[in-house]
């Protein structure tokens, strides 16, 4: 009895195994970042256009931000460049650039073309904070609440729907108890 | 002709080299070591790739960091900690055994053992088989 059901059996896990595979797929590319819950990495970097204007890490804590990673060799980050638009419009949270491995004068004409949505932009012309925020592709956006630490990461680009979701709630959590 | 020939081999050295990581080991010891170390670390962005092979900009800047680590005398440990705080457990080829990654190292050795249990099993019965048909045959 059993060895004529042995087969079915196996078949059966097998159909379960690869439809669990076929469902995390979509998201397989995207690791979990290890800095969620944890202090935002230290930097001094120059602002973008400003090489004498250097910016630290520290320097930005106090209010919550978004800090975009940005390229102006990003394709994706021009599809998603129009949400981060709205988003800075909003006044909902202070939206930060990282400009990432770029080059100064193609990101500053990358913003000149399609809008400069960023209350600051730093630039990371060697990747080595990236590095240290665990960036491995851009767009790639982190979330920062006002104790300087990271709550939210988003590989890919920001959506209205990821506004909605992940960002929105935790900002209106922060207003109402600072 | 020969020119020609010469040109070509020039060419295709000067590429590999520009190609290639600048990277120089003086002691050789040191080198493997970080060819070991980069072939048993994955590339965050290609992720069917090692470190090693990968052409990433990343996987460079990555290289490039692991090589100045290990000239300032930090150990694989120190260098492994130090991708895992960033990129998490997913850049290494061989996880530490935890909670989370029981399964990933049990599972080929319960999977061997069901096998061998089921091996045994069918043998087992074949030969109980085989020896009634014999006695069939034999009365």
């Amino acid at each position: 009895m059993i060895g004529r059901l042995l087969p079915v059996i196996i078949f059966l896990a097998l159909g379960i195994l690869l439809a669990v595979g076929l469902k995390i797929a979509d998201h397989k590319t995207e690791i979990p970042s290890p800095l969620i819950g944890k202090q935002m990495p230290e930097f001094t970097l120059p602002v973008l256009g400003q090489p004498e204007v250097m910016v630290a890490h520290d320097e930005l804590i106090g209010t919550p931000f978004l800090l975009n990673v940005w390229a102006s060799w990003c394709v994706t980050c021009r599809v998603e460049h129009p949400v981060i638009e709205e988003l800075a419009k909003s006044g909902l949270i202070r939206v930060v650039g990282l400009n990432y491995r770029d080059e100064e004068a193609d990101a500053q004409a990358w913003l000149a073309r399609f809008g400069n949505p960023y209350e600051l932009n730093i630039a990371d012309i060697s990747g080595r904070t990236a590095i240290d925020f665990g960036v491995y592709a851009a767009p790639e956006s982190f979330l920062v609440d006002p104790n300087g630490t990271i709550v939210f990461k988003q590989i890919g680009a920001v959506t209205p729907e990821i506004i909605k979701e992940e960002i929105v709630p935790r900002v209106m959590e922060w207003r109402r108890a600072p | 002709m020969k020119n020609c020939f010469l040109t070509l081999v020039l060419a295709v050295l000067a590429f590999s080299a520009t190609a290639a990581d600048p990277l120089v080991f003086t002691d050789p010891a040191m080198e493997e070591r970080y060819n070991d170390l980069t072939a048993e670390l994955r590339c965050a962005v290609c992720q069917n790739q090692s470190l090693a092979d990968s052409d990433a900009e990343l996987a460079q800047d990555l290289r490039k960091e692991i090589y100045d680590m290990m000239m300032a005398g930090q150990d694989n440990e120190q260098i492994k900690t130090f991708l895992v705080d960033r990129y998490g457990d997913f850049v290494l080829y061989r996880p530490a055994m935890e909670g989370n990654t029981l399964a990933l190292w049990l599972m080929p050795g319960v999977l061997l053992g069901i096998g061998a249990i089921a091996v045994f099993f069918t043998v087992r019965n074949r030969n109980r088989r085989l020896a009634t048909e014999r006695q069939k045959g034999s009365s």
